[in-house]
C-alpha cells in the first residue's frame, strides 16, 4: 500500500507564498493528475512530494508515515522529468542501472531487471546507445524505464509529454495508462493539458495560484465543477459564461446582461431571487433554436465535417461558442437564436465564483 | 597533399593568375610567418652552434662546425686550417694552440714539427654541421634529467590538485544555494584583480612558516587554487541542467557521487581547457619557483635555465639547447590538444 497524503502543505520563497496550504489524499493505486495553468504550483507541489523541494509548512505523508525530513532517495519514489534528464554521458543501459547500482543491488540482478524493463518498454535494441542518439519518444521511454526499473512505491511524472509532438503524445499517453494498469502503482502526473488529465486520471486535482480548486474523478469535475475556474478549465472548448441577475420575484427567470431573459432551473441550485449569478453552458449543450431566447451574431464558422463550431458574441459582446454535431448551414455574419436545456446549465455566484449547485443527498 | 598545395597557393581569380592583391596578401602573410616564427627558427639553429660560432660577428644563419683531424702525439682532435698567405701558403695545417696573434700549428703529415703561423694567414675549414655536444653536455655535465623530473612532477601533481580543488569549488558555487554564495564568488573572482607580485612577500612568509621552502610542495600548494579555474568551471557547470542532478538524487546518488559520476564527466570539455592552461602555467612558471627553490637539486627547468646566466659569463650554447628542450613538451601539448583549447574556450565563454 502506498497512499499519499498532503496535510496543509505550504511553500514560500521569502515573502512569496506559492503553495497556500493544500490538503489531499491519494489512495493506493490511484492515477492522480495535477492540472492547472502554468505558474499554479503543480510542479512545485510534485517536487515537494518527491523531497527535491523542501516544504515550508504542513506534512507530506507516504504510507501513513510523515516523510518531511526523509531524503528524496529514501522515500521510495521515482520521477520522470519534463526534460527527461537522462545522463548524457551514459549509455541507455547505464542510465537504467545507475539507480540500482547506488542501491548496491547485485550485478546479476541489475542485468535481469534492466533486461526485463527494456523489453517491456521496447527499448532493448537501444541499450548501448547514448541519449543524444535517441528520438524524443525513445528518450521518453528510457526516462520511464529508469523510473520503472527501481520498482518504486509511487511514480511521479512532471509534464513528461510536453516535449513530444501531438501524435507521439497520444501514443505515449496510452502507454503510460497501460503501464499504470500493469504495475498497479500509485502515480502522480503533472500536466497543464486538461485533455491529458481527463483521459488518464482516476482523480484530478485542479490547482490555481497555489490553491486546490477541486479534487475528484474527471467526470465529476466536468459535470459538477465547484467554481468558475474549474468549469472554465475542464472541458474543451471552454464553457460559455453569461452574467445576469435572477429575477426579483421569479427564481426561474434570469435577466442576462444583454437585456434578454431566459429560463433557468429552479431545482438543484441555491440561487436566490435578485442574486447576481453567472450562467455556464457547455458549447455542446447550446444549439441554434429559432425559439431560443438568446441572440448570437456568428463571427466565424469551423466546419470539420463530422462536427462544426460556431464562434460568435451575444449582443453585449460576451463571446460564445457552439459545438454542433454534423455539418451546419449557418454562415458567418448571421444572427441566430440559441438555447440550451435546463439540465445542462451551471450557475455560479458572480461575486464568490462558487457554484450554486445544491449538494446532492 | 595535392589539396594542401592547391589550398596554400590559392589566388583571387579561379584561373590562377596573380592579382596585385594576391601579392599583397601573401607578402603580408609571409611577413607574419617571419615575425612569429623567425625567433624560434633562430633559437633552434643557434642551439646547434658552437660557443665560438654564437659569439661570431657578423652572425651566420646556418650552424657551421670546423673540420678537425687526429694527429699523432695529440689526445684531442685539432682544428684544420688552410694557410692562405705567408711562409706556409698553400699548406693545410692543424692548430695546436693559439697564443696572442700567433698560432702554433702542426702539419698532420709531419706531427713532429711545430710551426708558428700568423693568425691572419690562416682560414678555417668549415662545413655546415650540428654541434650536438650542446645537447649531450646537458645530460653529461648538468643534471638536466633531474630538472626535467622536477618540472614534470610539479606540473603533473599541481595540475591534478588544481583540477580537483577547483572543480569541487566550482560545483559548490554553481549548484548549491546557500547564504553568502555570491559573496564567495565575488571574492574568488575579485582575487583575479590582485597581482601576484603584491602577495609575494606574505605568501613567502606563509610558505616559510609551513616549512615548505626548498621543497617542490612549496611550489605546488600555494598556486593550486586558481580563481580563473574556479570561474571557468563554474560557468560551464551552470549549463548542466539541474534536472539531471535531481534525477541522480532520485536515483539514490550521494552528493559526492553526483559530483564524481555526473558533474565531472559532463564538465570534461571545461576541465580539459583548465588542464591545458594549468600545464602551461606550471611548466612556464618562473618567479615563484625561483623564490621557493634555492638548492640546485630542486631546480625546475626554468630556474636551471636562469642559472646558466652567470654574473660574468653565460654559456649560451647550453642555454639555448636547454631552452629548446624546455619548449618541446609545451609544443606537443599544443599540437595535440589545440582542438580542445579552441572548442573548450568557445563553449565555456559562449553560454
Amino acid at each position: 500500500m502506498a497512499g499519499i497524503g498532503l496535510r496543509d502543505v505550504r511553500k514560500s520563497y521569502g515573502d512569496a507564498e506559492v503553495i497556500k496550504g493544500i490538503d489531499l489524499e491519494i489512495a493506493h493505486g490511484e492515477f492522480c493528475v495535477f492540472v492547472g495553468p502554468s505558474g499554479c504550483g503543480k510542479s512545485t507541489l510534485l517536487r515537494m512530494i518527491s523531497g527535491l523541494e523542501p516544504i515550508t509548512g504542513g506534512d507530506v505523508v507516504i504510507d501513513s508515515e510523515v516523510v518531511n525530513d526523509v531524503a528524496p532517495a529514501d522515500r521510495g519514489l521515482a520521477m520522470v522529468f519534463q526534460s527527461y534528464a537522462l545522463y548524457p554521458h551514459m549509455s541507455v543501459r547505464q542510465n537504467l542501472s545507475f539507480g540500482l547500482e547506488n542501491d548496491n543491488t547485485p550485478k546479476a540482478e541489475i542485468v535481469s531487471k534492466v533486461d526485463d524493463v527494456s523489453s517491456m518498454l521496447q527499448i532493448n535494441e537501444l541499450l548501448d546507445r547514448r541519449p543524444k542518439d535517441l528520438s524524443g519518444g525513445q528518450r521518453q521511454r528510457v526516462a520511464i524505464g529508469r523510473a520503472v526499473v527501481r520498482e518504486p512505491r509511487v511514480f511521479l511524472f512532471d509534464e513528461p509529454l510536453s516535449n513530444l509532438d501531438a501524435e507521439l503524445r497520444v501514443e505515449m499517453r496510452g502507454e503510460i495508462g497501460a503501464l499504470h494498469k500493469r504495475l498497479g502503482n500509485t502515480m502522480i502526473y503533472v500536466t497543464h493539458d486538461q485533455v491529458e488529465a481527463m483521459t488518464m486520471a482516476d482523480k484530478i486535482a485542479v490547482l490555481r495560484l497555489g490553491e486546490l480548486e477541486q479534487f475528484g474523478p474527471p467526470l465529476e469535475l466536468y459535470n459538477r465543477p465547484a467554481n468558475l475556474f474549474v468549469a472554465g478549465f475542464i472541458g474543451s472548448p471552454k464553457m460559455n459564461f453569461m452574467k445576469g441577475r435572477v429575477d426579483a420575484s421569479d427564481r426561474t427567470k434570469l435577466a442576462l446582461a444583454t437585456g434578454e431573459t431566459i429560463a433557468i432551473p429552479s431545482d438543484g441550485f441555491m440561487h436566490e431571487a435578485g442574486q447576481e449569478v453567472t450562467l455556464g453552458i457547455r458549447p455542446n449543450a447550446l444549439q441554434p433554436d429559432d425559439a431560443g431566447s438568446m441572440t448570437m451574431e456568428v463571427r466565424s464558422v469551423e466546419q470539420l465535417g463530422g462536427e462544426s463550431y460556431l464562434y460568435g458574441a451575444l449582443t453585449d459582446g460576451t463571446s460564445i461558442t457552439i459545438h454542433s454535431p454534423g455539418q451546419t448551414t449557418v454562415n458567418h455574419g448571421e444572427k441566430i437564436s440559441v438555447s440550451g436545456p435546463l439540465n445542462e446549465m451551471h450557475m455560479f455566484d458572480t461575486a464568490t465564483e462558487l457554484t450554486l449547485r445544491a449538494e446532492e443527498g | 597533399m595535392a589539396n594542401a598545395t592547391s589550398f596554400f597557393t590559392r589566388t583571387r581569380s579561379k584561373s590562377g593568375r596573380w592579382d596585385w592583391t594576391d601579392y599583397a596578401s601573401y607578402g603580408y602573410l609571409l611577413l607574419g610567418v617571419l615575425v612569429v616564427f623567425g625567433p624560434v627558427i633562430w633559437l633552434l639553429l643557434s642551439s646547434f652552434k658552437t660557443e665560438a660560432e654564437i659569439q661570431r660577428f657578423p652572425p651566420r644563419f646556418l650552424p657551421y662546425v670546423q673540420q678537425t683531424v687526429m694527429v699523432d702525439g695529440y689526445d684531442e682532435p685539432l682544428a684544420v686550417y688552410d694557410i692562405v698567405s705567408g711562409e706556409f701558403e698553400g699548406r693545410r695545417l692543424a692548430q695546436i694552440r693559439r697564443v696572442g696573434l700567433i698560432s702554433q700549428m702542426v702539419d698532420p703529415d709531419e706531427p713532429g714539427e711545430r710551426l708558428k703561423v700568423d693568425i691572419d694567414d690562416r682560414q678555417a675549414i668549415e662545413s655546415v654541421g650540428l654541434a650536438t655536444e650542446n645537447y649531450t653536455e646537458l645530460f653529461e655535465q648538468f643534471s638536466f634529467l633531474k630538472y626535467f623530473w622536477n618540472s614534470a612532477f610539479i606540473t603533473v601533481v599541481a595540475t591534478a590538485i588544481t583540477l580537483l580543488v577547483n572543480s569541487m569549488a566550482a560545483f559548490g558555487l554553481s549548484k548549491y544555494q546557500f547564504k553568502g554564495r555570491n559573496v564567495m564568488l565575488i571574492i574568488v573572482v575579485g582575487s583575479l584583480m590582485i597581482p601576484q607580485t603584491v602577495v609575494l612577500v606574505p605568501l613567502f612568509i606563509v610558505t616559510k612558516e609551513l616549512g615548505m621552502l626548498n621543497s617542490l610542495w612549496g611550489v605546488i600548494i600555494p598556486g593550486a587554487a586558481t580563481p580563473t579555474g574556479v570561474f571557468l568551471l563554474r560557468q560551464y557547470m551552470l549549463t548542466i541542467p539541474d534536472e539531471i542532478l535531481d534525477a541522480a538524487r532520485m536515483d539514490k546518488a550521494s552528493e559526492w557521487k553526483i559530483f564524481w559520476r555526473i558533474i565531472l564527466p559532463l564538465s570534461a570539455p571545461a576541465i580539459a581547457v583548465l588542464a591545458i592552461l594549468s600545464v602551461i602555467w606550471r611548466w612556464n612558471d618562473f618567479l615563484w619557483p625561483l623564490i621557493v627553490l634555492s638548492e640546485n637539486q630542486n631546480f625546475t627547468l626554468q630556474i636551471a635555465l636562469n642559472s646558466f646566466q652567470g654574473e660574468m659569463t653565460t654559456k649560451w650554447s647550453n642555454l639555448l639547447a636547454m631552452t629548446v628542450l624546455t619548449l618541446l613538451p609545451i609544443t606537443f601539448v599544443f599540437m595535440f590538444l589545440q582542438k580542445y583549447i579552441a572548442t573548450g574556450i568557445a563553449s565555456t565563454g559562449g553560454k
